[in-house]
């Protein structure tokens, strides 16, 4: 059998740490990236007395969370304990919700490669605390604990099993992360391990109703990843099946190197987590009130902004998905757009192709773009009031992204002005005409193809500042036999 | 000084009859002369207590401080006190020293002005009621030490009742406060679930435990349980609600007052001698006006079988943390992981703590949580809906604190089942989370009886004010222990 024969069934889990300032059930900072457990207090490290205390902020994340997926928003939920050993769960339980999560029955809509939508089924999304570090190179002969990440907020999204290719899989995860990120709960770094997916995937011949047996891959933390992960697992479980063998549930590691996931332990060496109710925590209330105070602080969501972006600005469905795809960026744009006086499209183009190009060139986000959105807007302003061509407006785009100043700075000093003046431009067709006798005979016997030649030359002799439009008309006129 | 109450000593330490380095230096002295034969005390912090009452005798002599600054106290080792061994009488914790003061401390010590003598014996993570399984040795019963002085709270009670503490801190899980007080002749308070703050103080089984105060009469306990209660944002099952004045209202008669006697508390098991002291009260407080009525709290059997899954469950978890990892006892022979883990918790624990994670572990065990964790939920539900109805006919509900009077050391360390059925009358008021107290109400063979008393949700005023008026009519709670008086 080909694959072709067999379909393939991907479910999602991913953890989505919350930026609150402080800590799920403490005061502790969450801050990436400090001294090892210098953020780890009395609460964190687990010390014997000390108490959890629900983090607000945390709830309020997790209920927006809820709201942007179209979830129900449990009025009830209860945060349970999950028991393991390990050296860096400070309390040897993680709390966690469990039978009775805060957000329930959600949906995100995702879009294919031909253009049509699937709707991915949201299962739950529930509050959870992160666990702490182990560090294993830094002390030889011993492991380091760094308790710093432990007590961090995550929300952890489960998705329906609806998922039915690695393409699929990435681009829920690309529309579930834009979602995060635009709701300002999560900073979506996958690098420090912000946003991270454990992987369920199994496959079933092509018409069975039944699941197959299915594998988690744990915490792979990029896009190219999650579908290297899933596009390895499909193949190694159906050569698995085809060659009479069985697929274990079990739960596997992506090794980045190899792209292989391997086995890191069955169903059966699987912990008891003994669950059971926190009794230190009170179920948590959420009234209808608390739902309709947390819908009032919802930013627009990508999918409303980019239809709002057609609409409103006239723009191309590809430049609207572009130009939402972050929400500083759509900020961005519409900052320029609004203060620039200029041509949306125009506006659009500038930021698509020419911003873009160049942050992606200099390796830089948005938020650190040398150009800000006043200096973008300053020159798509001299461009519309014809201060500067759209030529020009390329080499002043150039020189501030070098440093040089804003648009009307490196204008002036460079003496880019556009020349508008019509008796400037014709002295310098009469220039150019006296000075190429043969091309204006020939060009006079029908050659029309040297029209751009003279368009060159007098455009030289401006230093490229004539008005495109004026020396066209102008040039055509004298031109004329 | 030691017999004096603790509005006696308040009122003399304001009058400057005499200071409080005086009176903590007078306790200091019969903590060395006289608890060598009772092991009340795990750690003596006799600088810490002078320096404390120094500073109590300065604010004093500036015309502050309240009613309880400068009088002594002890605290059980179960609230985490800094810069002193918290130890919660375990191996595990032996050298460990809390960075942090619990909020009880914090309210008694800093805020009341209560200089703290030391840390007091108990059962190991409070699990026992005999005070035998402590990893610093059992406490004596100041009447008879050959005698268990009950447990959990036992140092507290023996410290106390020898009068080598005016007052003492204790916490009650299935009657750590109540049992051993009964058996010490005092007055010891378990408030309503929520009333004091669990912050600070080691957990056992966190939805029953509950801090209070055992003292030498209801009004010694009102004005140390005032001063312990009240809403802390730093515990999440603690109540938000004003905290009554207890004080105030003990003067008030109790003509009227309606009283249950649950059938079940006086059936089979109970001894006759201790049921003879109940009668006795029961007929002391009727000339003082109240009306008795025959009550049944048909579910009381199942409190001690509930109590005992619900209680190892939690404990099983609270205890998790300790795994040698960041503090505690660590085994110095581990090879590995799993070897860390395992000598550090076998070496560190005592074989009663081990028993109940063992207990708990397997009934939150997949498969066996319906079956007994959630089954005993159920039924915890029920035991509180018993009372809810009794209180819907009754004010307070009293009945014996124990089956009998103090057993011999070593009696029923071997049977713990035996053991575990001491705390059948103290239980249920745990799983309800009701407020409930035990005084004294007679002797048997020269051994104290007590009495219990409950009450509705956060009617603690209540209680301690029938209490009060019962002690001003008796003289039982008086009687001190031969040789400590």
């Amino acid at each position: 059998m080909s694959n072709a024969n067999w379909e393939v069934v991907i479910g999602l889990e991913v953890h989505c740490q919350l930026m609150t300032k402080t800590k799920i059930f403490s005061g502790a900072a969450t801050a990436y990236g400090a001294e090892p457990n210098t953020q780890a207090d009395t609460v964190t490290l687990g010390f014997p007395g000390v108490l959890p205390v629900l983090n607000h902020d945390a709830l309020q994340m997790a209920v927006k969370f809820g709201l942007a997926v179209d979830a129900q928003v449990a009025e009830r939920s209860v945060f349970a304990r999950k028991h393991y050993f390990y050296p860096d769960l400070p309390k040897g339980y993680q709390i966690s919700q469990y039978e009775l999560p805060i957000v329930a029955n959600g949906h995100l809509d995702i879009e294919l490669a031909d253009g049509s939508t699937k709707r991915i089924g949201i299962t739950r999304a529930h509050m959870e605390e992160d666990a702490g570090k182990s560090v294993h190179d830094a002390y030889a002969g011993q492991s380091g604990i760094d308790l710093n990440r432990a007590g961090t907020p995550l929300l952890e999204i489960v998705s329906e099993p609806d998922i039915r290719s690695s393409a699929e899989a990435v681009s829920y995860l690309k529309k579930l992360h834009q979602l995060v990120v635009y709701l300002g709960i999560c900073d979506g770094n996958m690098q420090e391990g912000s946003f991270r997916c454990d992987c369920n995937v199994s496959v079933r011949p092509r018409g069975q109703k039944e699941f197959g047996t299915r594998t988690e891959t744990k915490n792979v933390n990029s896009f190219r990843y999650v579908e290297k992960a899933i596009e390895y697992e499909i193949e190694r479980q159906i050569e698995v099946i085809e060659s009479g063998g069985k697929i274990v549930q079990e739960t596997r590691l992506f090794n980045p190197d190899t792209g292989e996931t391997r086995s890191m332990r069955s169903k059966e060496n699987a912990n008891d987590y003994r669950y059971f109710p926190d009794p230190d925590l009170l179920p948590v209330v959420v009234t209808a009130a608390d739902v309709a105070r947390v819908r009032s602080t919802m930013p627009e969501l990508p999918e409303a902004k980019r239809n709002r972006f057609v609409e409103q600005y006239g723009l191309p469905k590809y430049d609207a998905t572009v130009l939402t795809g972050e929400a500083a960026l759509a900020d961005y744009y519409e900052a320029v757009v609004s203060t620039s006086g200029g041509d949306p499209k125009t506006c659009a183009n500038w930021v698509i192709t020419d911003l873009l190009g160049a942050l992606n060139k200099l390796g830089k986000e948005i938020g650190d773009s040398p150009v800000t959105a006043p200096m973008l807007a300053g020159l798509v302003a001299r461009i519309a009031d014809k201060t500067i061509s759209g030529k020009i407006a390329k080499d002043v785009f150039e020189a501030m992204l070098a440093g040089e100043g804003d648009a009307d700075t490196i204008i002036k000093a460079k003496g880019l002005v556009q020349i508008t003046d019509e008796s400037a431009i014709i002295k310098a067709i009469e220039d150019v005409m006296a000075k190429n006798p043969g091309q204006l005979a020939e060009y006079r016997a029908g050659k029309d193809k040297l029209f751009g030649f003279f368009v060159g030359q007098a455009m030289k002799a401006t230093q490229g500042k004539a008005n495109p439009d004026a020396l066209n008309r102008l040039l055509k006129e004298k031109l004329a036999p | 000084m030691h017999t004096l109450s603790i509005k006696q000593l308040g009122e003399a330490l304001r009058a400057r009859k005499f200071s409080s380095r005086e009176l903590t230096q007078h306790y200091l002295k019969r903590i060395e002369t006289l608890d060598p034969q009772l092991n009340s005390y795990i750690t003596v912090t006799a600088d810490q207590a002078l320096a404390a009452a120094d500073a109590a005798d300065a604010r004093l002599a500036r015309g502050e401080g309240g009613p309880l600054t400068g009088i002594p106290l002890g605290q059980k080792d179960i609230f985490c006190t800094t810069g002193v061994r918290t130890s919660c009488a375990s191996r595990m914790l032996d050298r460990f020293i809390s960075p942090y003061d619990a909020t009880i401390v914090k309210k008694l010590q800093a805020e009341a002005g209560m200089p703290m003598l030391g840390k007091l014996n108990m059962d190991e993570f409070a699990m026992g009621s005999s005070n035998e399984t402590s990893w610093y040795g059992p406490v004596k019963n100041p009447w008879d030490v050959t005698r268990v002085p009950g447990g959990s709270s036992g140092g507290s009670v023996a410290a106390v009742a020898a009068g080598l503490a005016p007052v003492a801190t204790a916490t009650d899980t299935g009657g750590s406060i109540r049992q051993p007080a009964a058996l010490t002749n005092l007055t010891g308070i378990k408030p309503t679930y929520g009333r004091v703050s669990r912050y600070g103080m080691i957990a056992f089984a966190s939805s029953l435990d509950q801090a209070g105060v055992v003292a030498r009469s209801a009004e010694d306990a009102a004005q140390v349980l005032q001063a312990m209660s009240g809403f802390d944002p730093l515990d999440s099952t603690s109540m938000d609600r004003p905290v009554d004045d207890l004080v105030a209202p003990l003067g008030r008669s109790i003509q009227g007052l309606r009283v249950g006697l649950p059938r079940e508390y006086f059936a089979d098991g109970l001894d006759a001698g201790v049921r003879a002291c109940i009668d006795g009260a029961i007929g002391e407080l009727k000339k003082l006006g109240a009306t008795f009525t025959e009550l049944s709290l048909p579910n009381s059997p199942l409190s001690v079988p509930t109590y005992y899954v619900v209680a190892p469950a939690e404990a099983s978890s609270n205890l998790a943390r300790f795994d040698g990892v960041r503090y505690g006892h660590r085994s110095a022979q581990a090879k590995n992981l799993e070897e860390l883990y395992e000598k550090s918790r076998g070496e560190g624990f005592g074989p009663e703590v081990q028993r109940r994670i063992m207990i708990g572990t397997y009934v939150l065990s997949h498969g066996y949580y319906d079956a007994y964790y959630l089954q005993a939920q159920k039924v915890r539900r029920l035991i509180y809906d018993d009372f809810r109805r009794a209180f819907e006919q009754v004010d307070v509900i009293l009945g014996p604190t124990a089956t009998d009077v103090a057993f011999k050391l070593g009696a029923k360390t071997d049977d713990p089942v035996s053991m575990y059925l001491n705390d059948i009358y103290t239980i249920a008021a745990n799983l309800a989370g009701i407020p409930a107290m035990s005084l004294p109400c007679g002797f048997k063979d020269g051994l104290p009886v007590g009495m219990q008393l409950m009450g509705n949700f956060f009617d603690e005023a209540k209680l301690l004010n029938v209490a009060h008026q019962y002690q001003q009519v008796t003289g039982w709670h008086t009687q001190s222990p031969k040789g400590f008086e």
